[in-house]
């Protein structure tokens, strides 16, 4: 290393306001060519939004941000471009009717050039792809890809434009740890041909896998920075967190009842993910019951059951003891089923109805929020008021638009909504998807103290650490069908991974029968 | 039977070809902006203003393409109207467009008043005269359908093809159709979705006004009221039986004016004395919701359309 390190970027006192929230208060850093800055904090703490000032989308209240010397023109997205750098969104902006070939063109030619240079820009790509293992077929429609291809289109995108600079928001929140170790192998190829890579996150370990160096910010402001060989995991969540994180300790209770059962429920299959293949489920008061598997296994059709927005084919569900004839979402939110989306922004909340809107978009015909078919908004917003407060959800009010919060506050107002009716059963599908560690555990600390008054939950998740660490009661799920239930200590993770894989489900069947 | 043997004379597609001619004008207008990310209900009264524009041009004195083109130029100035309005301002499409259409069609009204005060019977123009292409138009049943048309037909299938290429061959289709489907990811590309959606609505309506100056320059040779007659609304929905792509949308403009041409020639078969005029006149209508029905199951909407588009908002 002879080089003297040279400044690729430089982001100077950049402070952005919306409404009365700062995002970014005064934060400034560098980074060298050649190396790889990590960007750490919670959610809300202004990654993104600093991010999206550096690309130019949004524009900054003061501030400024120079590329290799040269100072950017604020919120000029052609201009940040044009001098190398490039992003790829934690949600992907990519035309999903359009060909991968199409998306990554879009914009590259002059928009009048009449001719559309298609075939060197096929090789240009299939070129990229190989050089840096980034395998997807350039005619394909991005409709048909998978998450994980289509942030291989995206990082193509940028190394078709020959960016210096590329920016990664949140790349593995949304990748199988198989495809996070691909991911994490093109990035090192790209840093060896002399690229700088910022990498927002807020997973630690993959931090210290990646990262040269570490800025954290926590509420907007930058908190401090290290490189990555002088510091570890510990010191970086304190930092992050302005405390050390503590996971939840999880004391063994005696479960009671079973308050919702599933009895030999079968589902028609949801596209290629299969349905639940007679599939029987007690969900006990006091318990948490964990559901481990690959996505795609039937996690979608359980939840789907479970929260009233499926009716088995074959089978039955019963409440309380009592099997239910009429079994929809309206019954389920009206015996008491607290649920938890998987997907927060599409099914959990309305993105442009206000925080007071959401908080009693469940429950806004019972006679806590109308009387005699007139809302009450004086009492609504009471409601959505006292669960800001005590679930500690960081927005500018409760009339603000609800997509104008970060996941994880988002994730606490919807876990408000369902906690505070003190629900008896719980549905978690995917709960701390893309969280931070201080939601995590905060949303993990709610489930626990739920399960403590005598709560049913059940915890759908893909990460099975998530799963071990909670969850009394365990199973298995694959193509639609459930392992046998074990608890916290009794698995080995070899057994685990052939279940996981959907193999001998039916072995240990006959051996317990 | 008869029916059958209308569906073998020369005339009876000469015709449906000139009646699906304003039509393939004005679909491809709305392509264009719907493709953008734009729908443009402002279309009927944009037609009525590009009839009344193009007739008005050669009724003062003008030459025929001259007319056309201010034809056009009249279109555009609406269509920039309609995208300043949904654009920019990101207003409801939908209050914008209806607004157009009637802002349009009153003032081409006026106009026609201001400028023909006296008239009770509205003149007639020398119009486009039919021009038959040597060679091609002896071919038996095609020839005298497709290639004895005036120049203004022609131009419409041109139109079609430079469309189709433009679309899905130049950087600038691929930015206009990147722009209907997902904004966000052509901002990202540093272009700017304000600009491409508003020349997409501009150029569009230039082509919807054509269509207009069709029925006057072409067809009736003469402007009076009421004569575009829905035709606007017809085009909507051949942009989604055509699922938004122009060579489709042209067999489905074919398709709704043989039914048209089909049934004004049925009226006076023996079929004719049997059911009253009226069942006929309803017929292509019927037979494009039918159509309509069983091909827009497959159609892909563009997924912004009607979505405005913001830069920095999350």
């Amino acid at each position: 290393m002879a080089d003297a390190p040279v400044e690729a970027l430089s982001l100077n006192a950049i402070t952005k306001r919306f409404g009365e929230l700062t995002a970014n208060d005064a934060v400034g850093f560098s980074v060298d060519k050649g190396e790889v800055v990590a960007l750490l904090g919670e959610n809300g703490a202004g990654k993104t939004t600093l991010m999206n000032i550096l690309f130019g989308q949004y524009t900054a209240d003061s501030g400024t941000v120079a590329v290799f010397g040269k100072t950017l023109p604020p919120g000029n997205s052609r201009a940040a471009l044009d001098a190398g750098v490039g992003m790829v969104h934690q949600h992907f902006s990519l035309a999903e009717n359009l060909t991968v070939q199409e998306n990554i063109t879009l914009g590259v030619r002059s928009l009048f050039s009449l001719r559309s240079g298609r075939a060197t820009a096929r090789a240009k790509i299939i070129d990229l792809s190989k050089k840096f293992h980034l395998v997807v077929s350039p005619d394909a429609r991005v409709a048909s890809l998978t998450v994980g291809e289509r942030q291989r289109v995206e990082i193509l995108k940028a190394l078709y434009r020959d960016v210096r600079i590329l920016i990664l928001d949140e790349p593995t929140a949304v990748l199988t740890p198989q495809e996070t170790d691909d991911l994490f192998a093109t990035l090192r190829l790209a840093i060896e041909s002399g690229l700088s890579i910022i990498f927002i996150s807020h997973k630690l370990h993959e931090v210290m896998a990646i990262a040269d160096r570490v800025v954290v910010l926590r509420h907007g402001k930058m908190i401090g920075g290290a490189r990555t060989q002088d510091t570890d995991k510990h010191a970086l969540a304190a930092m992050m967190m302005g405390t050390e994180a503590t996971a939840p300790q999880v004391e063994p209770i005696n479960p009671g009842p079973a308050l919702l059962e599933l009895q030999d429920v079968t589902t028609p299959n949801i596209g290629t993910a299969p349905g639940l293949k007679s599939v029987s489920l007690a969900l006990r008061a006091g318990q948490i019951i964990g559901l481990a598997g690959v996505s795609g296994n039937g996690q979608a059709a359980m939840a789907d059951v479970v929260g009233g927005l499926r009716s088995p084919s074959s089978g039955y569900v019963a409440l309380n003891g009592t099997r239910i004839q009429k079994w929809n979402p309206r019954t389920a939110v009206q015996s008491g089923i607290a649920r938890i989306p998987e997907d927060r922004h599409k099914t959990g909340t309305i993105s442009d109805f206000d925080l007071t809107e959401n908080a009693i978009l469940e429950r806004y015909k019972t006679a806590a929020f109308s009387t005699s078919g007139w809302l009450n908004w004086r009492k609504s917003r009471a409601f959505a008021q006292s669960i800001i407060d005590k679930y500690d959800v960081r927005c500018p009010g409760a009339d603000t638009p609800i997509r104008l919060l970060s996941g994880g506050n988002m994730q606490k107002l919807i876990l408000g909504r369902v906690l505070e009716a003190d629900p008896q059963i719980i549905l978690a599908n995917q709960p701390v998807r893309g969280l931070d560690i201080g939601a995590v555990n905060y949303v993990h600390g709610q489930l626990l103290a739920a399960r403590d008054r005598g709560a049913a939950v059940l915890l759908i998740s893909e990460d099975l650490d998530e799963v071990m660490a909670l969850s009394d009661v365990i199973h298995v799920i694959a193509g639609g069908r459930l392992s046998p239930a074990f608890g916290r200590a009794e698995m080995t993770p070899a057994q685990l991974g052939t279940w996981m894989a959907g193999q001998g489900f039916d072995e240990v069947v006959t051996h317990a029968s | 039977m008869e029916i059958i043997d209308i569906l073998f004379t020369a005339s009876f597609w000469a015709a449906a070809i000139r009646i699906a001619s304003p039509l393939i004008f004005a679909t491809l207008g709305e392509l264009i902006c719907e493709r953008a990310g734009v729908l443009n209900l402002g279309i009927e009264g944009i037609m009525v203003a590009g009839a009344f524009a193009g007739w008005m041009a050669v009724y003062s004195g003008t030459g025929l393409w001259v007319g056309v083109a201010v034809a056009m130029l009249v279109g555009m100035l609406f269509g920039l109207l309609h995208s300043t309005l949904t654009v920019p301002f990101g207003l409801s499409q939908h209050v914008v467009g209806l607004g157009v259409t009637l802002l349009a069609t009153s003032s081409t009204y006026y106009a026609y008043r201001l400028a023909l005060p006296e008239v009770t019977s509205p003149p007639k123009i020398e119009a486009f005269q039919a021009f038959e292409i040597p060679i091609l138009s002896d071919i038996p049943l095609i020839g005298p359908a497709l290639f004895s048309q005036t120049p203004f037909t022609y131009l419409a299938f041109v139109l079609v093809a430079v469309v189709a290429v433009v679309l899905y061959r130049t950087p600038l289709g691929l930015a206009v159709r990147a722009a209907g489907e997902n904004p966000a990811a052509v901002a990202a590309q540093g272009l700017s979705v304000t600009a491409i959606r508003m020349g997409a609505v501009v150029v569009g309506s230039g082509f919807m006004a054509m269509g207009g100056a069709f029925l006057t320059m072409s067809a009736f040779d003469s402007f009076f009221f009421e004569m575009v007659n829905g035709r606007g609304w017809i085009c909507i929905a051949l942009v989604v039986f055509g699922s938004w792509r122009p060579g489709k949308a042209l067999l489905g403009a074919i398709l709704f004016a043989a039914f048209d041409a089909l049934q004004i020639r049925v009226q006076q078969t023996s079929l004719g004395s049997l059911l009253p005029y009226q069942i006929f006149l309803t017929m292509p209508y019927i037979l494009s919701i039918v159509a309509l029905v069983l091909m827009s199951r497959r159609a892909e909407v563009p997924a912004a359309l009607m979505v405005p588009f913001n830069k920095g908002e999350r």
